[in-house]
């Protein structure tokens, strides 16, 4: 009995790879463990290993080939026959009808796509994430020569920009350097900055994140990575109690001009302890600049502005925007004003503001808005301390209606500090209470259903812009 | 490369203590050994079942294997009885197991179902079962000693006789906590094993790189708690490593380390390519070290057949195989769920 031997999603966000290398040719006999195949995903090459035992039968997709879909069959494989695994194997697949949408593939060896990604809250923040900005960005000079660039090697740039103009400027955390970063941001800095100025530690975020923190005041700008900010709560102590309160303890004498970076909000199907948006916790905090950026371009312009500050910054990036393409200005230091926000879709019907992975839900929001005939301001705050309260401002006073869009919780969120503002200050341009879109109150659930009913989408947008417009 | 432990108990730097004996490889009865090699094969079975579920997208997010470290469980917890407690990380599928839960209801978490272990909620890290004194489950590298220590702080203040089994990896052994845990461990007298897995990575980052003492079993010894070093791909000297620890820890001498010198062949969670060590490497100790195929030569020694060790193995693969097939086909949780378990009591 065949069993098919399909192409696997070897990180939470693969849709598709490279199959580099086969490492086993027809009539091979394989057992558990063996490694058949090299596998490049967006981050990496990954090895494949055999789980079954058998005979390789067929190879069905050549090495090499690009855009594999995940699901796809590459390979078949000859059991021995009365092996129950055979049979169970053939079994249990067959009889998942729920992700299996392509067709069965057929006895001719042609492999035949069949997607089998798990509807999920994150998966939707994904796609959504694939919209842009439809304004032209004020800082960038008309007429910029624009180049592509995932929101990784943007990050990435910037940080060697900085290197290469300032010594004293390194980066340390955890897998950051041999390793490449444990999300590959630090991709290659190692190479060209050595192992002075990347660092890699041991798995002790309280300590590092003390030492970065001395290291800062005693004259350094460090970066320091946490491999999420679900970890940096072990250092939270650090960032707010030393790196936080230093200068105005000392009366403006003693500096702390770090970057605390790293992903943070929901990523795919990691669980409660590892899908957190930390936003509004560091964002109530004075003394600290807290930074949360959208697309590729901001990402640059803003952790270039963050490693030249003399402040400490929070710098909060999205694992799942990571592997996203963005236009990025060609410009030989292209720095942005913290605290400003942007706005990245003009409309006059009603606004909606959002930050990070928020703005692509808000924009997709709008366009489905726009084609029932709602025309809606999206806003990136970008910045989350201080907030750009004159933008948010200024585009109420022309629609009058405001809606919060926040992938985090509800409760004092950073969608709850835009309500409480804009009652204080704009009070008199509301045609219509603020109304917040955020994530359920709940710890995130692992479970694909509950996660996605757990996270923000597009439509929960789009029904919170009508309520306000009075519409339906 | 798994380097061949060091003899024996941590030399002692400061003599005039009492320490633990020199464990001795436990002495296996034929059904004993028989069993550690099930219990051993179940979990790889297991985990590789899980592996191939992860890449057809039916588990998500975080998804850690323990392929190649089940010796250190299988021994350890062998020798535990129903009054002791265990707590882990996040490479916790196997402990489970061991623990008495269901494979299929440990498989059905993974897979996000409502009648997984922690009903869909928790994931292949974090998973719980208060029945089977298993107490997680943890996603936050080094949280699970401090917990630890407290789970036998109450079994101390209970005085129910109980020990708890607290598993980290090399890479937790550098955290804070570990040692504020160990400090009051043994101020306070408590009955815990530190049980240290040292699969000579941290993600991604070799021993060498990341520890300034890398004998991990001598981390106690300025807090005065002894450790052992213990070849943790030999389940024999696993079980006599944990029948010395559990007479110390139970003639109410306070905590014990061990380290357990492993492997893991995986990847650190199944989206690591593992780029940080060669494939000669991995093959060398699959090829020479395995845990799985020692207890098998063992068993052939004894006049285990081919025949019996092949009807074990079907008998592992149909489990195996049901849970998944279970773990596929019941259902995803209500929806309604999203909203229980927040809280206990109304308000």
């Amino acid at each position: 009995m065949a069993i098919e031997i399909k192409m696997p999603a070897l990180s939470p966000t693969m849709e598709e790879g490279t199959l580099a290398k086969w490492l086993v040719k027809e009539g091979d006999q394989v057992k558990s463990g063996d490694i058949m195949a090299e596998i490049e995903t967006d981050k990496a090459t990954m090895e494949f290993e055999a789980v079954d035992e058998g005979t390789v039968a067929k190879i069905l997709v050549a090495e090499g080939t690009d855009n594999v879909k995940v699901g796809t069959v590459i390979m078949q494989l000859t059991g021995e026959g009365e092996e129950p695994v055979a049979t169970g194997e053939g079994k249990s697949e067959a009889e998942a009808p729920r992700i299996e949408q392509g067709e069965a593939a057929d006895q001719k060896g042609e492999a035949t796509p069949e997607p089998k990604q798990v509807e999920t809250g994150a998966r939707q923040l994904f796609e959504a994430a694939s919209h842009t900005a439809e304004v032209d960005s004020p800082e960038v000079p008309a007429g910029t020569e624009m180049v592509k660039l995932t929101l990784r090697e943007a990050l990435r740039d910037a940080m060697a920009e900085e290197m290469r103009k300032d010594p004293r400027v390194f980066v340390m955390g955890e897998e950051v350097a041999q390793y490449q970063g444990a999300y590959k941001v630090t991709q290659g800095l190692l190479d060209e900055f050595g192992d002075k100025r990347v660092i890699d530690t041991p798995i002790t975020e309280y300590g590092f994140a003390g030492v970065g923190t001395g290291a800062a005041m005693g004259g350094l700008r460090p970066i320091v990575e946490f491999m999420t900010f679900n970890f940096a709560m072990q250092a939270i102590d650090h960032i707010i109690n030393s790196a936080a309160k230093t200068n105005y303890m000392s009366g403006g004498q003693m500096r702390c001009p770090i970057v605390f970076r790293g992903p943070n909000g929901a990523a795919s199907r990691v669980g409660a302890q590892h899908s957190q948006n930390f936003g509004p916790w560091y964002a109530s905090v004075p003394g600290l600049i807290v930074i949360a950026p959208y697309d590729a371009q901001d990402a640059k312009g803003l952790l270039k502005a963050a490693i030249q500050t003399e402040d400490p910054v929070v710098f909060l990036e999205n694992e799942l925007l990571y592997g996203r393409t963005f236009e990025v200005p060609k410009l030989d230091d292209f720095v942005l004003p913290i605290g400003k926000a942007r706005v990245m879709r003009a409309g006059k019907d009603v606004t909606i503001v959002s930050y990070s992975i928020g703005v692509g839900v808000s924009l997709e929001a709008a366009e489905t808005l726009a084609a029932e005939g709602i025309d809606a301001e999206v806003i990136d705050l970008r910045t989350l301390r201080p907030l750009d309260r004159k933008t948010v401002l200024k585009s109420l006073a022309k629609t009058n209606r405001l809606v919060v869009v926040e992938e985090g919780w509800p409760t004092c969120s950073i969608a709850s500090e835009v309500a409480a503002f804009v009652m204080e200050e704009g009070f008199d341009d509301l045609d219509a209470p603020v109304l917040r879109v955020t994530d359920e109150d709940v710890p995130l659930p692992y479970a694909a259903n509950l996660e996605k009913e757990a996270l923000i989408n597009a439509d929960k947008v789009v029904r919170a812009v009508k309520k306000v417009c009075y519409r339906q | 490369m798994a380097k061949p432990p060091a003899s024996a108990a941590a030399e002692p730097a400061i003599p005039n203590r009492e320490r633990p004996a020199e464990p001795q490889p436990y002495q296996a009865s034929k059904d004993e050994l028989l069993q550690f090699y099930k219990d051993m094969l179940l979990i790889r079975r297991f985990e590789e079942k899980a592996g191939q579920l992860y890449g057809l997208g039916l588990i998500g997010g975080f998804c850690h294997l323990y392929i190649g470290q089940e010796a250190v469980a299988v021994g350890l917890q062998s020798a535990l009885s129903d009054k002791d407690s265990v707590i882990t990380g996040y490479r916790d599928h196997g402990h489970m197991l061991l623990c008495g839960i269901e494979p299929r209801d440990v498989m059905a978490e993974l897979t996000g179902r409502a009648s997984g272990i922690s009903k869909g909620k928790g994931g292949s890290m974090h998973m719980f079962s208060v029945e089977h004194k298993f107490y997680g489950g943890h996603g936050i590298v080094g949280a699970q000693v401090s917990l630890g220590t407290g789970l036998a702080f109450g079994h101390k203040y209970s005085e129910d006789g109980g020990v708890c089994l607290a598993y980290f990896g090399d890479g937790a052994a550098n955290q804070g906590q570990v040692y504020e845990s160990f400090n009051m461990a043994q101020l306070w007298g408590l009955p815990i094993i530190y049980v240290i897995e040292n699969n000579q990575y941290a993600m991604g980052t070799s021993v060498s790189r990341a520890s300034s003492e890398d004998q991990f079993y001598k981390r106690g010894e300025s807090f005065r708690i002894p450790g052992i070093q213990v070849d943790g791909m030999d389940v024999l000297a696993c079980r006599g490593a944990a029948e010395e620890a559990l007479a110390w820890v139970r003639a109410g001498k306070g905590p014990i380390i061990l380290e357990m010198k492993t492997y893991r062949y995986r990847g650190h969670s199944m989206s690591d390519p593992a780029k940080y060590r060669s494939r000669d490497e991995v093959q060398a100790v699959r090829d020479k070290s395995d845990p799985i195929e020692f207890v098998k030569r063992l068993l052939g020694e004894q006049g285990v057949g081919e025949d019996q060790l092949k009807t074990v193995e079907q008998e592992i693969r149909k489990t195996v195989n049901e849970s998944a097939d279970f773990a596929e086909s019941t259902p995803e949780p209500q929806l309604g769920e999203l909203y229980t378990d927040v809280l206990v009591e109304s308000y």
